[in-house]
């Protein structure tokens, strides 16, 4: 090698450790911000005619693909809210932010909201790992979170509210109802971070006690298009049924890959807690006709409520647009928030906790019961089937709201849990 | 048996899109020493062609036949505007060129963003590609998809497409000209410049056919080029600067690694083994699979 090249490689060296050291150190700026400076609660501005709140959602990155739907839902609420007579006489005026898929984002975007638009309960987040990022944020500046999709349980911040299933009102029914059905065998797929990883170590758990065999589980980086060996994998292992967590597009590349392998819903179906009618239009309702889905609601539910809501969204969004059971949790959440703060008479979070206990609303998906102890719903589970029109079926429900049990207190084999 | 060749097979197609979006950077990285970080978002251009198509074609097989020379103009022509720009102001500065590049890469993703929409989009495959082919069948049946025979075969194509074009041709003469002694070429009467400018135009426009490709295996994003990029250097660097076959091994014993790996571990854990064993083997071997020999003082 000539001595030019090995000055130049030299440069291009040095060069690269600056460029990196620059990386890190702003990487680090961005940390302190979001962890903030003071430790004193956070005053929400309420003083003028409007009050704002704040929309913490991915409007880009792998998550958009669902939680733009979120926002949109949101924004309805808000929308219908105003359009008859705001919250306390106050208007709500809604602060959008993009957590970009990115969770060191979304606690920035976090204290932004809180300490610099001073808003009076932010709505959002979409996958545990964002929750768990904001979580932080929120109990330090003691300002509320609405947060409106399932999770894995074994969580109760006092500062969030959790407007989603918890796994008794849907991980354990799905699993009830494939014990039913008598399919024993399970397979495991999901996205490698904390809700599909906890939420599978409770089906391993329920399995144990239930006469069940897990054969085996994988796990696919979030954002990840690669199934083909995973598929491959299933297939080998001749379960009776797969239980999906996949977040985001992946299940996009996972469906498609599923189907090149050969398999079908009525070969292997898949159960998947991830996926509603937004993911559905998306990923082609050819890939995922006859595969079960488990959430709380579906566009067909039945009732006055969910056909207002459905029309309403429509109006707004467009008649191609479909709703779904994070969307419906969301819209739900702004309403039981105004009905707190009127019952409390005070935008203040601790007062609006306080008066939290029993608040109901009849959402879309049925009446909805606010549990104060744990911050969750009394909520209704449904295993639906995704149809070729793109909508899902619901083929069994619990028939009451099911009591919110984040812990599992009330389930003996799932002592070892938390 | 089955699982052993199934796996084999899902290697070579991991390999075949690896090589399809290295293709190009080893022309542009591997021959020019130019490191394009907009490489991969001459890919996203690529796939969001693709897209647009599909929107005005209904026709989901032909859409995706007419993507294939489209996309490959609109990438080239892109990677041609760059170099015109800015690339050529900054030979033999690769510093210079790859924070240029870098910031290229960012706007190019925000124009998607705003362009599209920041959720990613999806293209449907026509019916002819949905299905699988059976090799072998029995009570264990072997199938292979079409969509991934469909990119093995569009790989091997542009392969033998490009390895012809820098053997046989008067500007596959002067391609390799350039690479090996770019005084001498000058003063031999070649314009340099069109030279690279040609190359670059080919090599970007590859990556715009790598586009195409992963539109039938995931969805389309602004961030879709980021996500192979790092593969695609990892390709060429261990495969050898400045040598075609290089690239084509590595592409395929990587895809079958990765494949062989994630089966017996987890996605995770293969990723970091496949990383472990290139680092091992550039230990072993700094310079590549192969090395391109050259009298050249440079």
């Amino acid at each position: 090698m000539s001595s030019a090249s090995i000055i130049l490689r030299r440069r291009f060296l040095s060069g690269g450790l600056a460029l990196t050291a620059v990386v890190a150190l702003s990487a680090c700026g961005a940390k302190t911000d979001a962890a903030g400076s003071s430790d004193e609660a956070a005053q929400a501005d309420v003083s003028g005619d409007t009050v704002k709140v704040g929309l913490l959602n991915s409007l880009s990155g792998t998550m958009a693909i669902s939680e733009v739907t979120v926002r949109d839902s949101l924004k309805l609420a808000i929308d219908e809210i105003n359009a008859s007579g705001g919250v306390l006489g106050k208007k709500i005026q809604p602060i959008s932010e993009d957590g970009a898929s990115d969770w060191p984002t979304f606690a920035e975007k976090a204290q932004k909201l809180i300490k610099e638009d001073r808003v009076a309960a932010t709505f959002g987040c979409w996958t545990s790992a964002s929750r768990k990022a904001v979580k932080p944020v929120f109990e330090k500046n003691k300002s509320l979170l609405f947060y409106p999709v399932q999770y894995e349980g074994l969580e109760q911040s006092p500062y969030i509210f959790y407007t989603g299933a918890t796994t008794n009102q849907q991980i354990v029914p799905a699993l009830d109802y494939l014990k039913s059905k008598g399919l024993k065998k399970l397979y495991l797929v999901g996205s490698d971070y904390v809700f599909p990883r906890t939420a599978n170590k409770i089906i391993q758990a329920y399995a144990k006690a239930n006469g069940m065999t897990i054969l085996g589980e994988d796990y696919a980086p979030l954002g990840s298009t690669e199934f083909s060996t995973i598929a491959n994998k299933v297939k080998a292992a001749k379960a009776d049924a797969v239980f999906n967590t996949l977040n985001g597009d992946s299940n996009v590349a996972f469906f498609k890959e599923y189907k090149s392998a050969g398999l079908t819903a009525k070969s292997l179906p898949v159960v998947s807690v991830s996926i509603a009618e937004e993911e559905v239009k998306s990923i082609g309702s050819q890939y995922l006709a006859g595969q079960l889905t488990a959430w709380n609601y579906y566009q067909t539910t039945a009732g006055a409520a969910n056909e207002k809501f459905v029309k309403a969204y429509k109006a707004k969004y467009g008649e191609d647009k479909p709703t779904s059971d994070p969307m419906e949790a969301a819209y739900t959440s702004v309403y039981l928030w105004k009905a707190m703060v009127e019952k409390a008479k005070s935008f203040d979070p601790e007062k609006v906790k306080a008066a939290s206990d029993g608040i109901t609303f009849d959402a879309p998906e049925g009446e909805v019961t606010v549990d104060g102890a744990t911050q969750h719903l009394y909520k209704t589970a449904r295993i639906g089937e995704i149809g070729t029109d793109g909508l899902i079926k619901e083929v069994w429900d619990s028939g009451k709201p099911i009591e919110p049990d984040p812990y599992l207190k009330g389930y003996s084999w799932a002592s070892d849990l938390s | 048996m089955t699982v052993i060749l199934g796996q084999t097979f899902t290697g070579i197609s991991i390999g075949a899109v690896l090589l399809l979006i290295a293709l190009g950077l080893s022309l542009t990285f591997g021959q020019m020493n130019v490191i394009n970080m907009a490489h991969g978002e001459f890919i996203m251009a690529g796939a969001y062609t693709t897209y647009v198509l599909q929107k005005s074609i209904s026709d989901a097989g032909m859409s995706l036949l007419v993507a294939l020379p489209v996309a490959f103009l609109v990438s080239g022509a892109l990677g041609a505007l760059l170099e015109w720009l800015l690339i050529r102001r900054l030979y033999l500065r690769p510093l210079d060129t790859l924070l240029v590049t870098w910031g290229v890469s960012l706007m190019l993703q925000q124009l998607a963003r705003d362009i599209f929409g920041a959720p990613n989009v999806q293209t449907r495959a026509p019916d002819w590609l949905t299905g699988n082919v059976t090799l072998i069948g029995g009570a264990d049946p072997l199938t292979v998809a079409n969509s991934r025979l469909f990119i093995l075969g569009l790989a091997v194509a542009a392969v033998v497409a490009l390895a012809s074009t820098l053997r046989l041709t008067p500007l596959g003469r002067r391609i390799r000209a350039v690479v090996q002694n770019r005084d001498l070429a000058e003063v031999s009467g070649i314009s340099t410049a069109r030279v690279d400018r040609t190359a670059f135009f080919v090599g970007s426009g590859l990556a715009g056919i790598a586009g195409v490709a992963l539109t039938l295996v995931g969805p389309i994003g602004p961030t879709m080029g980021t996500n192979v990029i790092i593969d695609a250097f990892l390709v060429i660097v261990v495969g050898g600067i400045g040598q075609l076959k290089g690239t084509v091994i590595v592409a395929f014993v990587l895809g079958v690694l990765q494949s062989v790996l994630e089966y017996s571990t987890t996605v995770s854990v293969a990723k970091v083994l496949v990383l472990v064993a290139i680092v091992a083997f550039l230990q072993w071997r700094p310079q590549g699979l192969y090395t391109l020999r050259t009298r050249s003082l440079v």
